[in-house]
């Protein structure tokens, strides 16, 4: 940082502990104005709990906030919204049912005798979506609209705030190729117009092309910060994990077996009310010990395509179609006796599906496998054996903290993802169902992760993965699907496509 | 008598629509009220003594109102401050009430049944029905509205959006749980000093819970809840109606069947419609931060 300039923002020393885990220990942080931060780190490095102390949503055990060199103490996110700092969360917060405006609105609604002026706001927005490039429907209810508009209204909020420090949690990790590239040249309008912007994310590419800085989080700390310019992906890495990270798995290519681990045909489904995708007669097959990749922007029908196949008999409005598991027809199944044909399942929103968040990782563990005989005595859960099972699969998984009590849902976004696979992969499954299994995890993870699939498909399991990511889709699949609007648009060969290809296939073309 | 069929809908329906408002406003902020019940009895018991002491019907509400609130405030120190479980705080709320309210009675007038009789012309005649409607309209307009209206509903759908938006989510739910409480209370008052003329032990018989389920059929809006209130009070009044009445045979129907008939509707109306109303996403939730 050039001395003599007071940073936009600094953090010295910020602690932050849950219980007994420090999330963070001392964070040391200098942004600029009119840059581009980028904040990194593995999954519960603490990034989103530094994001939350100098956003007033959480109040710092020790440190200081200090903006534009002075010290600021938060007492709720109104106090750092009136000093202009805004914050789009890892989460959105957008309320499904109201609309797009009330949403962006709130708690900076315009009143005009006694009522909300939505007039006026809205005027406002339209000025600045035109400016922006950012149209959105203000009247639909937020759930009406695709996660990438969704993302717009949340950066439609901090620009409808004015505010001057945009803090953006994991933003892109949602979005389309070309939702990211527009979300990312206007993040640079913004920086041109002097805003200071902090982007966490776990997207090395986008830190290399976007950024201007890096800070990089280890356990809480902060363990480096280099200019963009001087560095390099493997770098960043190494930095983030402390240890060399091969970027860019090689995979062998498959030996498959005849038989099919999983048969699709012709499987249609009918959109119901308010659902805008459908299936269209929709067949392939995934043989043992090959992976064939879904890819495909989100909501093309890849979700309903997951749920016909784990849950053909509540699959709603289903009009047609078969599905075969390791050979038996399941069509009219129940869910569980479809899973101890030996299917694991890593689900899209592992809160939704995963994952039970109130409860301890320890009955997380557990979860769908509580008839099994390995942790049941006479019906009784045999806890001390679960105990067992469960601290070796979180140390070999490296869910971290390795606490068994820890309700699920305070475990940082990547942990959960981890905690899932863990338990999932110990099934030995015969039939592998991975949608978006490296959502929002770190490099280190998502290595271990993608280490996992392969050598599932070499011990035997078909896999189906369903990724909205190129480079993972491009990098595991033995083959490639490409799905568009409830249809399977194309087929691929590994390495017979190139990641241009693809994504023009993904956008219809 | 058709006619008369109608206007005892509509004076029944009175105090479910209050109550059922009151349910609405915390409810929607994300809080539970199964409370509602008990809050209707501490009104009804402070209204009947508030116009028996100032001989008064709108100073009378005002003391139920007062009561409602007293004690909505008691509920919301156990579920928004002390974070307790909102249905088993509920009960014990409504248990209160009910073990409360006749122990008053018998400290003030020595008996434990019932209060004083209330002098017809210090009764309201039709006061608080006119009020209820006009209360339907404005919590409509206010919701959709008012900013207030607007924090109301992201308290109960998204806390975490509201707070994060810079509002003081559980100070949207105090407001909430004690306004709630003035409701239920006009709802109480307006049973004691408009539909009857004293206090009677647990008087309230389920109206707490019927306005309840009125707020789920109606979907926890004001217009839809309000004309499912008046369907319940439709079914009591023809109850009331059908009392003594021969219907086949030389007997008339013994009174407690007929009696049954407001509660039936209940049960029927929520197996037959809960499943597809959308409660706030975050009702009976407690919002903390961190
Ligand atoms: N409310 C909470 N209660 C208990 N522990 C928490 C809470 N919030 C976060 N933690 C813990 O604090 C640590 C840091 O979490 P944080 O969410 O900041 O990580 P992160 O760097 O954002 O990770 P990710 O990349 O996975 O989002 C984690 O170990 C997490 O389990
Ligand atoms: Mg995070």
């Amino acid at each position: 940082m050039t001395s003599g300039q007071t940073p936009a923002v600094e953090l010295r020393e910020l602690t932050k502990r849950f219980g007994g885990v420090a999330a963070n220990a001392g964070v040391n942080l200098r942004v600029k104005a009119g840059t581009i931060h980028g904040v990194i780190g593995e999954n519960g490095a603490g990034k989103s709990t530094a994001m939350k102390l100098l956003y007033g949503m959480l109040r710092p055990d020790a440190g200081d906030i200090l903006l534009g060199g002075t010290r600021c103490n938060w007492a709720s996110p109104a106090d750092a919204i009136a000093r202009g700092i805004g914050m789009v969360h890892q989460h959105f917060m957008l309320a499904g049912p109201y609309s797009a405006l009330d949403n962006i609105l709130l708690g900076a609604e315009p009143v005009r005798r006694g009522v909300i002026d939505r007039p006026a706001a809205r005027r406002k927005l339209e000025a600045l979506a035109g400016q922006y490039g950012l149209s959105v429907d203000w009247d639909r209810p937020i759930e009406e609209l695709p996660v990438g508009v969704q993302q717009r209204v949340e950066i439609l909020k901090l620009l409808y705030r004015d505010a001057r420090i945009l803090i953006l949690d994991e933003p892109t990790a949602v979005l389309t190729p070309q939702e990211t590239a527009s979300l990312f040249e206007n993040l640079r309008k913004l920086r041109a117009e002097g805003k200071t912007i902090l982007l966490v994310t776990h997207k090395l590419k986008d830190v290399m092309s976007f950024t201007d800085r890096v800070t990089v989080f280890r356990a809480g700390k902060v363990t480096g910060e280099v200019a963009t310019a001087q560095t390099d992906p493997q770098e960043l890495a190494n930095l983030m994990v402390g240890r060399k990270v091969v970027l860019g798995l090689h995979v062998p290519p498959a030996r498959p077996r005849p038989e099919p681990a999983l048969e699709v045909a012709k499987l249609s489904l009918k959109g119901g009310a308010g659902s805008r995708h459908r299936l269209a007669e929709v067949s392939f097959a995934v043989r043992r010990r090959e992976i064939v990749g879904i890819a495909g922007v989100e909501g093309n029908g890849q979700s309903e395509l997951v749920q016909a196949i784990l849950h053909p008999r509540e699959s709603r409005c289903r009009t047609a179609g078969v599905v075969r598991v390791l050979g038996r027809e399941v069509t009219s199944w129940a869910p569980r006796k479809i899973r101890e044909l030996g299917v694991a399942v890593i689900p899209e929103d592992r809160l939704l599906e995963g994952l039970l968040p109130e409860r301890p990782v320890r009955e997380n563990f557990l979860l769908g496998l509580q008839r099994s005989r390995a942790f049941s005595v006479a019906g009784f859960i045999d806890s001390q054996r679960l105990s067992e099972a469960a601290s070796v699969a979180v140390k070999e998984y490296d869910v971290r903290p390795p606490d068994l009590d820890l309700p699920a849902g305070k475990l940082s976004g990547g942990n959960q993802q981890k905690l899932i696979v863990a338990r999932e992969f110990q099934r030995q499954p015969s039939l592998l169902i991975a949608a978006q299994p490296t959502r929002g995890v770190d490099v280190g993870a998502i290595e271990f992760i993608h280490q996992r699939i392969v050598a599932a498909r070499d011990g035997g399991a078909g896999v189906l993965l369903v990724s909205s990511e190129l480079d993972e889709v491009l990098t595991l699949s033995d083959r490639i699907l490409v799905m568009y609007e409830g249809r399977v648009v194309a087929e691929f060969e590994r390495g017979r496509v190139t990641e241009r290809e693809l994504g023009l296939k993904m956008g219809g073309a | 008598m058709t006619r008369q069929l109608l206007e005892s809908t509509l004076r029944v329906s009175t105090p479910l629509i209050f109550a059922a408002l009151g349910g609405m406003f915390s409810e929607r902020a994300g809080v539970i009220n199964i409370a509602l019940e008990g809050m209707m009895l501490v009104g009804a018991f402070g209204a009947a003594v508030g116009t028996l002491t100032t001989h008064s019907p709108w100073l009378g509400s005002a003391w139920g109102i007062g009561a409602g609130i007293l004690l909505a405030a008691v509920y919301g120190i156990c579920v928004i401050r002390l974070r307790a479980n909102q249905i088993v705080a509920g009960t014990a709320i409504n248990m209160l009430a009910l073990g409360l309210t006749p122990f008053l009675c018998k400290i003030k007038y020595d008996v434990t049944g019932q209060t004083p009789a209330i002098p017809l012309d210090e009764r309201f005649q039709s006061a608080p029905l006119y009020l209820s409607w006009v209360m339907v309209v404005f919590c409509w307009l206010w919701l959709k509205h008012t900013r207030q209206g607007l924090w109301l509903s992201f308290a109960g759908e998204h806390p975490e959006a509201l707070d994060a938006a810079g509002i003081r989510v559980n100070r949207v739910r105090w407001a909430a749980v004690l306004v709630s409480g003035a409701l239920a209370g006009m709802g109480g008052a307006s049973l004691s000093v408009y539909l009857s003329s004293s206090f009677a032990r647990n008087m309230t018989a389920g109206r707490g819970f019927m306005a309840l389920a009125a707020l789920i059929f109606g979907k926890w809006k004001p217009v839809p809840t309000a004309i499912a209130c008046l369907l319940f009070g439709f079914a009591e009044a023809v109850q009331m109606r059908l009392q003594g009445v021969v219907i086949w045979g030389k007997d008339p129907i013994p009174v407690q069947f007929i009696q049954i008939l407001p509660y039936l509707v209940t049960i029927l109306v929520l197996a037959g419609f809960v499943g597809r109303s959308r409660a706030p996403k975050a009702l009976g939730t407690v919002f903390r931060r961190g």
